[in-house]
């Protein structure tokens, strides 16, 4: 019986012939991800290691600045710095401070830090972005963390794949975002917990890197350890722009075991919103806007769809025109590069002309940190990964997911909008 | 270990375990003051020293925020009892040392003020209030073994004194 694509990564980084869904192993991690929150845990943690004064590898760990950066107090301010004298200390190669990165799923890509074949794992459970690139990739705690930043090896159970194929090409404004929207809805929110999703099919050979990337930076929504895609040309010249360390590009062997096989017709597919309060509860746009659901926000940006292909889009609807009056519209590019591409192609100007505020690149207003935080009874669509209650501030306020293009049309008329409509109703 | 149950639902998650706001607090007796806060806000003033959660599927579905567990640890509930929990924070509970049981008929049987008692190495879970007595599911020998070594930590020493030999 062959393997899936999770299963042979995993076995060769621990060293095996083959494993088996269910089986404990040990594999050797090739990065380790920490962000300034999980990184002030994790790094308690291994001060209280005995005998762990060294990470095990300095060119290995990325530590990025991105939750509550630029400090939003004096108690940001301190964890930013004791990751940044950690960097310091142990001489860490990948630290992005402020400036020099942006939200740590956008940026480690964009460094060539991921590439196919490998074992990653982050204290940040958007680690899973990753499998975009066909790594294996999966979000720890800070503790799990700490003992990877030592030991350069984890612990990790063999996870059964569920094999998801997409065919057809996608609609008028249709998107990875709403193909993903459709996933989650299919699944659940718990519907592949423990498990792998190794996404196949005509429609995702077709997506770009960035679609790529916005679906299995969504995996987690469905509770899966890790989500992956095969590696590519597209891939493998993306990977290879960005670094000349050798990588391993693995398949899935043709008799690969799979715990359930979903298959999503794209081709039907309409956009897609997820309604309050939990990533699952994923309706067709046009039963959404059967009623009229003023918006008080439209957020864009996060490490689902902070991209420059994301602002390309919301540049092309919202150019030359102004955003709803009773709205404020908030865009964080995901990283300084994609800032600064933003800017070299005019994209920032037309947003701030149409009325958005365009904010330093990070994880802003996302997780209800700072920069755009939701207060009691409003109500914001944005183009992130969660709506739970409480994720962008008050537990009262309301949070609905789209794709950039659909926040850019709700963000013109102020009330959830599908896209393909605009020229109807004449914005 | 006992206390009174307070039970919720299902998919309760980190964010509102502790909402992002505060995940810049290290301190776990200051974080327990927030626990639950984005779920019931008087979650932290209701219960007393020793409570306990009980929910039902995919307890702690969400971010990876170790903080989440921490909180619920630094308010003094003693454990969580769930028919499932989230994978990341499964394991993030388990290297804190918050227990966790999962066991789906107990949480059935279990009604919010009923008082619980638990015996951590069997796995026993009996209602006090009902007289009813239930198990929760064994962990893996794994996962048993680095909750009798005390969590990830010692593991972690353990295993780079074995790699100090070599
Ligand atoms: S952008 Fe949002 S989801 Fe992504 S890492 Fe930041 S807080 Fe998490």
């Amino acid at each position: 019986m062959g393997m899936t694509l999770t299963e042979k990564i995993l076995a060769r980084h621990a060293g095996l012939d083959r494993v088996e869904p269910g089986q404990i192993i040990n594999a050797k991690v090739d990065l380790v991800l920490a962000n300034e929150l999980s990184a002030a845990v994790a790094i308690g943690v291994m001060r209280n290691i005995k005998g762990a004064d060294r990470v095990f590898d300095n060119e290995k760990i990325a530590l990025v600045e991105d939750h509550f950066v630029p400090a939003k107090d004096a108690q940001s301010a301190k964890l930013a710095k004791l990751m940044k004298d950690f960097a310091g200390e142990q001489n860490i190669k990948h630290f992005f401070d402020v400036g020099r990165g942006g939200i740590e799923h956008v940026v480690l890509p964009e460094e060539g830090l991921v590439a196919p074949g490998e074992l990653i794992v982050g204290g940040d459970s958007h680690t899973c972005t990753y499998g975009a690139f066909g790594a294996f990739a999966t979000g720890m705690g800070s503790t799990d963390i700490a003992a990877a930043f030592v030991l350069g090896e984890v612990w990790l159970r063999v996870p059964p794949s569920i094999k998801i194929v997409y065919n057809g090409t996608p609609g008028e404004m249709v998107f990875a975002k709403d193909i993903m929207l459709k996933t989650v809805g299919t699944l659940g929110i718990d519907g592949a917990t423990y498990r792998a999703i190794e996404y196949h099919g005509t429609t995702v050979d077709d997506l770009s890197i960035t679609g790529r990337i916005t679906m299995a930076n969504m995996a987690i929504e469905a509770g899966a350890k890790n989500g992956i895609f095969h590696a590519d040309e597209k891939t493998i010249a993306y990977v290879k722009e960005r670094t000349n360390r050798d990588f391993l590009v693995e398949r899935a062997d043709a008799d690969a075991m799979y715990e359930r096989i979903v298959e999503i017709d794209v081709a039907s597919l309409e956009p897609q919103v997820a309604c309050p309060h939990t990533p699952d509860n994923v309706h067709p746009i046009s039963e959404v806007t059967n009623e009229t659901i003023p918006v008080d926000q439209v957020f864009i940006g996060s490490c689902t769809n902070g991209y420059i292909e994301d602002l390309r889009i919301v540049a092309k609807i919202l150019d030359g025109k102004r955003i709803s009056p009773n709205l404020r519209v908030i865009v964080n590019p995901g990283s300084q590069k994609v800032w600064m591409q933003a800017a070299q192609e005019g994209i920032l100007t037309i947003l701030a002309s149409a009325g958005c505020v365009v904010n330093t690149p990070g994880c802003g207003a996302c997780f209800g940190g700072h920069m755009g935080t939701l207060g009691d009874g409003e109500r914001c669509i944005s183009t992130t990964n969660r709506n739970y209650v409480g994720r962008m501030g008050s537990p009262k306020a309301e949070v609905y997911l789209g794709s950039p293009a659909t926040c850019a049309a709700s963000a013109l008329t102020g009330v959830i909008t599908d896209p393909r409509t605009l020229a109807a109703v004449g914005v | 270990m006992r206390g009174n149950a307070h039970k919720y639902g299902k998919n309760v998650d980190t964010d509102v375990i502790i909402p992002g706001k505060y995940c810049n607090i290290i301190d776990a007796a200051e974080l327990g003051k927030h626990a639950l806060e984005g779920l019931d806000a008087e979650y932290t003033s209701r219960m007393k020293t020793g409570d306990i959660i009980v929910a039902d599927t995919n307890f702690g579905c969400g971010s990876s925020r170790e903080v989440a567990p921490i909180a619920i640890k630094g308010s003094g509930t003693s454990a969580v009892i769930a028919k499932s929990f989230a994978r990341i924070f499964y394991r993030n509970a388990l290297n804190i040392g918050l227990p966790i049981f999962e066991a789906p008929e107990a949480v059935d049987g279990i009604e919010s003020g009923d008082e619980i008692e638990i015996d951590p190495p069997s796995g026993t879970i009996r209602n006090l209030t009902k007289g009813t007595s239930y198990k929760s599911a064994a962990f893996p020998p794994f996962m048993q073994s680095l909750i009798e070594a005390g969590g990830l930590q010692p593991y972690v020493e353990k295993r780079l004194a074995e790699r100090a030999k070599v």
